[in-house]
């Protein structure tokens, strides 16, 4: 059982890092939403004897709307902003693909820090909650396109969830649901929003959203 | 003992040139090709051999000194790997940093022997080679780092007579991650596919093959044996991670013999269903496969 949790996570890491060296889009949002489906799989492996219905139901609802919904919404955007792969990063994917895996090195550093609530739970877990949340975090800076930033905004909200599993337990659940709705909220909005960027200034860059004037120069 | 590592290098001496057969067969095969014929590199080597040499006036002895040293530092490394679950020939502390620079030293001959011949063309491929073969060494190391870790052991011999099923049972996604490391770098240094292709001779995207233009005759078959020993070597470092038996006996040689087969069928395959990456995403293939290595020491560490 050990063996398969740590295979799931070993996958999660491996799609934290493959987040952070591709440049197109389609395949980036796929990578997200197989993380996604991982995700509530690992719940499901380290509850996995005794599952009780509402982490059930927690599950599902991850699976669902981080496996399906989220890749659609993010598909959506996608073709109506009619962009296919993130060009030019202000971090270039080689270098972004360096620091991710000097990420794991220092997550695992932090990890042995912290006093962990269930130290039953694979010694894993932590450190890979906290490479995704620091992959995410990566995404968001290191990103031109908003679509690419809105996918380091779901990776760093699945680490916040690992983290969530790993520190409380079942008690979380309704924590959880919250967050799922405001990711859900968020992504959403996101979509709108990015269509919309798109429809005023042409391109979904948002370095160049800082430059905003009344009128063309 | 050691009559059967000597009938193993024997046998690699023998063989190495079967696997590119095997895999230029499987390639045809995807193709829907009659392809090459599987032994056709032994005609060409004994067809090179009964020729003369030509050299152009503008090259000196190092152009004539590097296939020789190549062959030479790679059947030193080839004594070095152990095969079919048993001791290589020679061992000793710290021979896996020897054969990493006996490969590095083959490469630095073959990259000085083409520089020499003045050519710009073999330049720009001596440049493409260092410039992956400094990626990938890392890499190598790297990799082979982890089993140094698992073994606690700095010879290679005893490294690989570690890997035992039980350790694949314990840490098997760390083991799996090394295995995928050491295939990326497998593909690179025999300059196979999502890297280099072998078949092009004249397009400005090569990178192996164009350093070896102006070779002919003896020189040339040197060369060509030399990659396949060398194809060989790095195969039987993936294959006896990934077949974790121990002991002697006939059954072991021909299990790891089926295993090379296999690889070199698997490399076909990639082959046949991949094309060649763009030149800019090589260097980034061997980071990941840098960060694949990086991430199975974290896993060991724990």
């Amino acid at each position: 059982m050990n063996l398969w949790i740590e295979l799931l996570l070993v996958s999660l890491a491996l799609t934290n890092l493959a987040l952070t060296s591709l440049c197109r889009l389609e395949t980036c949002i796929r990578v997200a939403a197989a993380q996604g489906i991982l995700l509530g799989l690992v719940t499901v492996a380290l509850h996995s004897p005794a599952i009780s219905l509402h982490m059930l139901v927690l599950v599902l609802g991850i699976i669902v709307l981080k496996g399906l919904v989220f890749p659609w919404l993010l598909f959506r955007a996608m073709r109506q902003a009619r962009v296919r792969r993130e060009v030019e990063p202000f971090v270039s994917f080689t270098w972004s693909l360096l620091i991710g895996t000097l990420a794991l090195p220092t997550a695992m550093w932090l990890s042995s820090r912290l006093p962990a609530a269930h130290p039953s739970h694979t010694p894993l877990l932590i450190p890979v909650a906290l490479h995704a949340i620091l992959a995410g975090l990566l995404l968001i800076v290191s990103r031109r396109k908003a679509i690419t930033q809105v996918l380091g905004y779901l990776v760093m909200e699945n680490g916040i969830y690992l983290f969530g599993i790993a520190l409380v337990g079942e008690e979380s659940v309704l924590v959880d649901l919250a967050t799922l709705l405001d990711v859900f909220v968020g992504v959403f909005v996101m979509g709108i929003a990015i269509f919309h960027i798109n429809r005023t200034f042409d391109h979904i860059d948002t370095d160049r959203l800082s430059a905003l004037k009344d009128w063309p120069s | 003992m050691y009559a059967i590592s000597m009938f193993h290098t024997a046998l690699a001496l023998l063989l190495a040139p079967l696997l590119l057969g095997i895999i230029n067969q499987t390639k045809a095969f995807f193709a829907g090709r009659d392809g090459i014929p599987l032994l056709q590199l032994y005609y060409d080597l004994w067809k090179l051999l009964h020729k003369g040499a030509v050299y152009s006036r503008t090259t000196s002895w190092i152009f004539r000194a590097s296939p020789v040293v190549g062959l030479a530092a790679v059947l030193v490394g080839l004594t070095l790997v152990p095969w079919g679950g048993q001791a290589a020939l020679l061992s000793f502390e710290g021979d896996l940093i020897l054969l990493v620079y006996l490969l590095g030293t083959m490469r630095f001959f073959t990259v000085l022997g083409a520089l020499d011949t003045g050519s710009s063309f073999e330049g720009m491929g001596a440049s493409r080679e260092v410039q992956f073969s400094a990626l990938a060494e890392p890499a190598l190391l790297l990799a082979l780092a982890v089993i140094v870790q698992v073994s606690g052991s700095i010879s290679l011999s005893t490294m690989y007579a570690a890997l035992t099923p039980a350790l694949w049972l314990e840490s098997g996604p760390a083991m799996i991650i090394v295995a995928a490391a050491i295939l990326l770098i497998y593909l690179t240094e025999n300059a196979r596919i999502p890297v280099d292709d072998p078949n092009t001779h004249l397009e400005l995207t090569m990178i192996h093959e164009v350093m070896v233009l102006d070779y002919s005759g003896p020189d040339l078959a040197f060369i060509l044996y030399a990659a396949a020993l060398k194809l060989w070597i790095l195969g039987s470092l993936l294959v006896g991670l990934l077949l974790p038996v121990h002991g002697q006996g006939w059954f072991n040689t021909i299990l790891f013999f089926v295993g090379m087969l296999f690889l070199a069928v698997v490399t076909g395959v990639i082959e046949a269903s991949m094309a060649r990456l763009r030149l800019q995403r090589v260097p980034q293939l061997l980071v990941c496969a840098g960060a694949l290595a990086v991430l199975a020491i974290v896993l060991m560490q724990r």
